[in-house]
């Protein structure tokens, strides 16, 4: 804990900056949340969530959290909106024509009473008589060891469990999105391993045949059966 | 008066986020991946929930639960995504008026 006349001095000079980045990237992620859900082209809304992810990583940074705020940018600006571009780029899907005007009352209708929820329960009295909330003048530390340090040895299994999660997704996505291409010509290396003589050659004993004649005199005389029913 | 951001500041710009997630859903319903995304955004006003009360309650366990939110949230958008692709072929269309025979 800090002193109380540290506490003051810090509040004095830092924090009043704190308050205007926090500003700052609060507009910039409502907008960009807004842009998201009102843009019409997709590969607009899936960039605008790109942004939305870094003005919440400098959000996440202002509260100190500086390790999940570098795992968001890299893990959901690196990865899943890089996958989600990629499959939005490969899908040639017709993604106009897929807004709905009639979605706008219900949208709005539902919107405010969502929030009219949350601020209701933001006002309860047992809300505001907690106590108050004032952070800690300074981060208690690095936050990456302070993380590390429960992950690795409270939240071992759990972590253990999550990365587990991660191999299923993996084999599940590969698994769900797999086509065999039948036009390819491909070989299977197990296949040609386990080929054998026995098995591609089949030696037939056959007795020599005469030549056929009687064949060529039927297909004459069936030319000249045609001919006669043509006349 | 602090000029500090205190609690209530993230606690109404994660409520904003999530409202707007919401609305997202209603407004783009018939594009599915606009709808991922919302629910994106929706995911991330709660862990934005946990990470203010993890900075004010000084406990990094709220951080640790971001952790694993950011992971299952990958592995789900991963696998809906993988999801989408398959059920693309099918159809040409990610319109959810032409995926209604999905119902069960």
């Amino acid at each position: 804990m800090v002193e109380y006349g540290e506490e003051k001095k810090l509040r004095g000079t830092v924090p009043s900056f704190a308050l205007i980045v926090f500003y700052a990237f609060s507009a910039v992620l409502l907008c960009a949340a807004l842009g998201v859900i009102l843009v019409r082209n997709t590969v607009h809304a899936a960039l605008l969530l790109v942004l939305a992810f870094v003005a919440s990583a400098g959000v996440w940074m202002l509260l100190f959290a500086e390790f999940l705020a570098i795992v968001l940018v890299l893990v959901y600006v690196g990865a899943v909106m890089v996958l989600f571009l990629f499959v939005l780029m490969m899908l040639d899907a017709n993604l106009e024509s897929l807004r709905s005007g009639r979605g706008r009352f219900l949208s709005a209708a539902v919107a405010l009473l969502v929030a009219a929820q949350i601020a209701a329960a933001l006002n309860r009295d047992s809300f505001l008589q907690l106590p108050r909330f004032e952070a800690p003048a300074e981060a208690a530390g690095d936050n990456t060891r302070l993380l590390g340090s429960v992950v690795y040895t409270e939240y071992a299994y759990p972590f253990e469990l999550a990365a587990v999660l991660l191999l299923v997704a993996m084999v599940a996505a590969v698994a769900l999105s797999l086509r065999r291409r039948k036009d390819v010509k491909y070989t299977d290396p197990a296949v040609q391993m386990r080929a054998s003589p026995a098995g591609r050659v089949r030696l037939v004993d056959m007795p020599s045949e005469k030549p056929p004649q009687t064949a060529t005199v039927e297909t004459n005389k069936t030319t000249e059966k045609r001919k006669g029913e043509k006349q | 008066m602090s000029a500090a951001p205190g609690l209530s500041h993230f606690l109404i710009l994660a409520a904003a986020l999530f409202v707007i997630g919401v609305a997202g859903i209603f407004v783009n319903r018939r594009n599915i991946l606009v709808i991922l995304m919302s629910v994106e955004l929706m995911l991330l006003a709660v862990n934005m929930n946990f990470v203010a009360f993890s900075r004010f309650l000084n406990d990094i366990h709220g951080q640790v639960f971001v952790f694993f939110i950011l992971t299952v949230a990958a592995a789900e958008s991963a696998i809906g995504l993988a999801i989408l692709v398959v059920a693309f072929r099918g159809r040409r269309s990610i319109n959810i008026e032409d995926w209604k025979n999905l119902r069960g």
